[in-house]
């Protein structure tokens, strides 16, 4: 029996069961997982990274100026040597006087060109625009910061007499140029997925494309396009280089948009190129000011993973 | 009797059909502003860099005067920065991937890490600049070197490695697995001779993709102090650096007039080494389409 | 007890041997299935199998969708254990060991039990390379030893002759059917003991099918087959013997002609008869 057995297992199994990788075999089989695995808590290590550096210092921070001044404080004067101000508002205001403007640009032209290219373009057009608009995507934000200053400006400088160097709406309106693709990709591909079937429903009826952009598709997508535009507001509030070039340096607690303003990532932007020593008040407001950003921008993409997950129509 | 009075449909009908092809121009027109953009940009650029883009100017070190002033020390540096950047966060990312796809199981430490991804892709960068800062240049005591700055930008771009790793990972059809279980290999056998060749192509472009974002990302770099008038190139790990798009923040802060000119054909250097790095990735892409 | 058993077939075997080479009783159990349970989750998928599998005999396993012929397929092999809320009771002996047991490493048991699936699924790589899958990934790198596993195991799957001149080619670039010979040669190439086949020619046209069959029919001289198969006229052609599964049940096994023709079971000449399934 045992020798039939024998003659059944055959050359290649003979070979199998000498070679002697066995034991590193077994090694590398239970290593692996861990090693993986400390790779995975990597991502997890740098968010507690982020936390806990921001929460530390901006706790220093906050040893030294008292924290309603810096929540309620309208003068942002860290600068003004024998009695620096601390209120963050004057930044919060630039902040969102870009983001507005952007949103205004970003926003309806966004969702158009989504609508356009889902509804009516043909597939070739599709091919055609969408790399575009990834390349316009991957432009780096310095470049449009050049756009801003240099082209921008001077040009709505010509529309608009009064308009200084640095404002607000130059840089929202590259910034609202910036985050464009991502409004139209992500709402278009809200759209995509709105089954044919809802379309050829209304279609037979006799509607037009527009209404059954307008009546069926945005409806059903409108939870992926909202999405959207919370995740590209979060971008826009977290973008530096364009208002740092183009936005100036003086943080204002207004309404104006055409004078200088500062916004929170400008402001970092100014001390870490300034000479700011470390261990100064100065130095420690720039983790205060990056923690309320941080916070900001948090709960704007938490805001959109809701919306995307809670919302999310199922055909 | 009918309810429907056919002449008022008719009437309708001329009115709504014209309000489609309104909107659809409307659309239309929508859309083409994205791609003029990009064109005026282009444009602009090019024609206020291209005089300055010289032999001179690739080869020459930074300036005080705009005729003179080159972007060798940034180029090499942003080679250099590069050099870290890849190694370091393709490797944390694909393993990061592979963990999640193929070893996690449902659990809600996994469910934290997959939460964690997605919400540190939407963390601004000038955040991950205060950790390069506070975690890299001070705490490890690195300094404004190569290495502080290539593993603040291999974080950065991590998430969005991952998610690249991940897509192509899922995409390797499960009877290839299955395949390879039946002769008997183990589990770390098939996913290095089985899935991970199969991936590889997803994995390449997904991240020299991330990689071209980091190459053009300037925010983390201002934060961490790296400075912009430099005379050497690196030479090492620790040695200090400058990239292009710290270069060209710095000229485009300038007030004279020449060195927006300069700064034009800093950025037109930045977009060919993009442009390059994102052909790679096409070709990539369409030289291995799917085979399943 | 077990071992009791063998040894009271080995002695009526030499007996019959010398008397009547191809008689039933003559053939020796590769694969003993005891007492066999299986659930997904709460789902009860297997209940109760009790079948012996003899060598070089085509076995077929054949019922309708979701009867639980391909999970028992897959237990044979432990393939099961991927689906993540799987357990088993019973035991199931290969060649004398419980292959159930934890002790009895999947790795050992898939080297010596081969899978040919029902979809054909070559690795995107050279012909070449999927054929020497199997040897290198268990440690045989010699190039020349590689060589001649992969003619003699191409040459067994009946489709040397087609692709000789080309195995660096991608296996993509094969047709279905000699994408599925191509798997079935990638299964060779580690010699198993037993080839289990998953449905092998669902995905494939009558003519590949054909081939395949005919490959089978061959390849039962050196290997024990078990086929699942949701063709009955595929099972009646080459098994030997057949197991009908219903609802997760043996309802009859028996030699192939049995089970065609006089069926004992009323729910199996039904289905064989086509009233359902």
């Amino acid at each position: 029996m045992v020798s039939q057995k024998e003659n059944k297992t055959s050359s290649v199994q003979q070979l199998i069961a000498n070679s002697r990788n066995k034991k590193t075999k077994k090694i590398v089989e239970k290593a692996m997982p861990t090693l993986l695995f400390s790779a995975a808590l990597i991502s997890i290590l740098t968010t507690f990274g982020i936390v806990f550096t921001l929460i530390f210092e901006t706790f220093e921070f906050f040893k030294r100026v008292s924290i309603t001044d810096f929540l309620f404080g309208t003068q942002w004067l860290p600068f003004s040597g024998k009695e620096p101000l601390f209120g963050i508002l004057p930044l919060i205001a630039g902040t969102l006087k870009v983001t507005l403007i952007a949103v205004v640009v970003a926003v309806p032209f966004g969702i158009a060109s989504a609508i356009y290219l889902s509804e009516y373009a043909s597939e070739k057009i599709r091919r055609t625009v969408k790399p575009i608009l990834e390349v316009l995507a991957g432009v780096p934000t310095i470049v449009y910061g050049f756009f801003a200053l240099t082209f921008v400006t001077p040009m709505l400088q010509q529309i608009i007499p009064g308009l200084k160097l640095f404002n607000a709406l130059s840089p929202g309106i590259v910034v609202g140029i910036m985050i464009l693709p991502m409004i139209t990709s992500l709402s278009e591909d809200a759209m995509s997925s709105v089954p044919n079937s809802m379309r050829e429903g209304a279609l037979a009826l006799g509607a037009t494309k527009f209404e059954v952009a307008i009546k069926v598709v945005l409806p059903a997508a409108l939870s992926g396009i909202i999405a959207s535009v919370v995740l590209a507001i979060s971008r826009a509030i977290g973008e530096t280089m364009i208002v740092s070039l183009a936005g100036g340096s003086t943080p204002k607690f207004d309404l104006d948009v055409t004078d200088s303003i500062q916004t929170m990532t400008a402001y970092i932007v100014q001390v870490a190129t300034g000479d700011a020593g470390y261990g100064t008040t100065i130095y420690y407001s720039i983790y205060s000011v990056g923690f309320t950003l941080f916070i900001f921008t948090l709960v704007m993409n938490l805001l959109a993973q809701y919306i995307s997950k809670r919302f999310r129509e199922v055909y | 009797m009918r309810y429907i009075d056919d002449t008022v449909v008719m009437k309708r009908m001329t009115k709504r059909i014209t309000f489609n092809k309104v909107w659809k121009s409307l659309f239309f027109l929508a859309t083409t502003f994205a791609l003029v953009t990009l064109a005026i940009l282009l444009y602009r650029i090019i024609t206020q860099g291209f005089d300055y883009l010289t032999i001179d100017f690739l080869t020459n070190f930074a300036s005080r005067f705009a005729d003179k002033a080159g972007v060798k020390a940034a180029l090499i540096g942003s080679l250099w920065l590069m050099a870290v950047v890849a190694p370091v966060s393709i490797i944390i990312g694909v393993g990061t991937a592979i963990y999640l796809e193929e070893y996690a199981k449902k659990n809600r430490l996994n469910d934290f890490i997959r939460m964690n991804i997605s919400n540190l892709a939407g963390v601004p960068s000038i955040v991950f600049g205060l950790l390069g800062l506070t975690i890299f240049v001070r705490m490890l005591g690195l300094g404004k070197s190569v290495l502080a700055a290539g593993l603040t930008m291999s974080l950065l771009i991590l998430p969005v490695i991952i998610v690249a790793a991940q897509e192509a990972i899922r995409a390797v059809p499960n009877e290839q697995r299955e395949a390879s279980y039946g002769m008997g290999a183990t589990k770390w056998q098939t996913i290095l001779h089985v899935v991970l060749p199969a991936a590889i192509p997803g994995i390449l472009t997904g991240s020299i993709l991330a990689m071209s974002r980091a190459i053009g990302e300037t925010a983390p770099l201002v934060v961490i102090g790296i400075p912009v008038i430099l005379q050497f190139l690196p030479n090492g790990l620790l040695s200090q650096f400058t990239a292009l798009p710290m270069q060209i923040y710095d000229w485009a802060k300038r007030p004279q007039e020449a060195f927006q000119y300069v700064a034009a054909a800093g950025i037109l250097v930045l977009m060919t080494v993009l442009l390059l790095m994102n052909s790679i990735a096409i070709f990539i892409r369409n030289k291995f389409q799917k085979r399943y | 007890m077990v071992l009791g058993i063998k040894e009271e077939n080995s002695i009526v075997k030499s007996i019959h041997t010398a008397i009547k080479p191809s008689a039933d009783v003559a053939k020796k159990v590769v694969y003993d299935t005891r007492n066999l349970n299986l659930w997904y989750g709460d789902h009860h998928g297997l209940k109760d199998i009790n079948l012996s599998i003899y060598e070089n005999e085509v076995t077929a396993i054949i019922g309708p969708s979701g009867c639980g012929k391909s999970t028992y397929l897959k237990t044979l092999n432990r393939m099961v254990e991927l689906v993540p809320s799987v357990r088993t009771s019973g035991e199931i002996v290969y060649r004398e060991r419980n292959i159930l047991d934890k002790s009895y490493t999947v790795e050992e048991l898939r080297t010596r039990v081969g899978m040919v699936f029902q979809k054909p699924n070559p690795f995107p790589k050279s012909i070449y390379d999927n054929i020497a899958y199997g040897p290198r990934i268990h440690g045989i790198k010699n190039k020349k030893i590689l060589d001649e596993i992969v003619e003699k195991s191409l040459r067994g799957a009946a489709i040397w002759d087609e692709v000789k001149d080309r195995l660096n080619q991608n296996a993509y670039g094969l047709s279905g059917g000699q994408q599925q010979r191509i798997c079935i040669a990638r299964c060779l190439a580690i010699e198993p003991d037993v080839i289990l086949m998953d449905e092998p020619t669902s995905a494939l046209d009558p003519i590949s099918t054909l081939k395949v069959e005919e490959l089978v029919q061959e390849l039962k001289k050196d290997y024990s087959i078990i086929i699942v198969t949701h063709n009955m006229q595929q099972a009646a052609r080459i098994s030997d013997r057949t197991a009908f599964f219903l609802s997760g049940e043996v309802v009859e096994y028996d030699k192939t002609d049995v089970i065609f023709q006089t069926p004992a079971d009323q729910r199996t000449e039904d289905y064989i008869s086509g009233r359902f399934g």
